[in-house]
């Protein structure tokens, strides 16, 4: 397989994986390489890439898969992820301000999440999949997708909630 | 009015999981709007925040010449066999020649000396010619007699 015929098929999917990493990597950093990692991964296997029912659903359970075992290991040698990206824009206007910060508060509820919660969230909140293919690259049933979603938005609501009622800031 | 109950509904369906991704995508429309109803205030960030961080994207570059370095992995271990095999069987073909250019020589020199040999011989040979020479003559002689 060439160059080309690859980055064709791997383009229109490649910053939804590095998203997936990154929600559950939380550094930007860290996340780049991972994304950088899969990728090679998939060009190594891109003569069998045919084979795959879908190849964006394969590469995004690569994805699930190399972010997990990452943050076992890195739980297994003690060390915290370390990152800096949270956001600090400039803005002017006040208003403008008080969004970005409620945002990032937004971002920081769903670090708190468990790591299936933020998975699903992320893959239908996010990126906007059917449940049939969350469940395909989870590896769940559609059921238990839907149910994982629906506690899941529940915990976003209950935390933004408490937030709002302290006023942001 | 109308519409916040629309909206109301959604939002219940969205938190049970059972609306459409259409459904969830009208929400976040609706949400994008700057002025929303005074008490679905507190959802605006939530669908605010889904759909900006649906906008980052992976710029680092990827190299992608692992293929080439395959090729030259290939390269070296044949070229490590090829080594190997002259190692280990380098010296017997060698030795091999060596005989094979040893035998060739003797079976020159033999031949040139069966050669002299074989001249030598001949030259005897046409010696004993004169021999005829003296039984012709000698029997010239006593046949006269």
């Amino acid at each position: 397989m060439q160059h080309k015929e690859f980055l064709a098929i791997v383009m229109p999917f490649k910053d939804k994986l590095y998203r997936m990493a990154k929600r559950l990597l939380v550094s930007r950093e860290e996340a780049e390489d991972a994304t950088q990692e899969i990728l090679l991964k998939l060009w190594a296997k891109s003569e069998a890439i045919g084979q795959y029912k879908s190849v964006e659903a394969f590469a995004m359970t690569m994805t699930k898969n190399f972010c997990l075992d990452r943050l076992k290991s890195k739980q297994a040698g003690n060390l915290k992820l370390v990152h800096s990206n949270y956001r600090d824009e400039n803005v002017s206007v006040q208003r403008q301000l008080e969004t970005e910060d409620s945002l990032s508060w937004v971002e920081r509820i769903m670090e708190e999440l468990p790591e299936q919660q933020k998975m699903v969230v992320q893959l239908r909140d996010i990126e906007n999949y059917e449940f049939d293919e969350i469940a395909q690259m989870l590896d769940m049933k559609p059921t238990a997708v839907r149910v994982t979603l629906s506690r899941a938005r529940k915990a976003v609501r209950e935390k933004l909630m408490k937030k709002h009622n302290y006023g942001i800031g | 009015m109308e519409l916040d109950n629309y909206i109301e509904k959604l939002l219940e369906k969205y938190f049970e999981a059972t609306a459409t991704v259409a459904e969830e995508e009208e929400l976040r429309r609706y949400f994008a709007q700057e002025e929303v109803a005074a008490h679905l205030e507190q959802y605006k960030p939530m669908f605010n925040y889904y759909s900006i961080a649906k906008k980052e994207q992976f710029t680092k570059q990827v190299p992608l010449n692992t293929k080439k370095r395959v090729i030259y992995g290939w390269i070296s271990a044949a070229a490590a066999v090829v080594l190997t095999f002259g190692i280990y069987f380098g010296p017997d073909q060698y030795r091999a020649y060596q005989d094979r250019k040893e035998a060739e020589y003797a079976y020159q020199e033999t031949r040139k000396a069966l050669n002299l040999l074989a001249e030598n011989f001949g030259k005897g040979r046409e010696k004993v010619a004169y021999l005829n020479e003296f039984a012709v003559a000698k029997s010239k002689v006593f046949n006269e007699n």
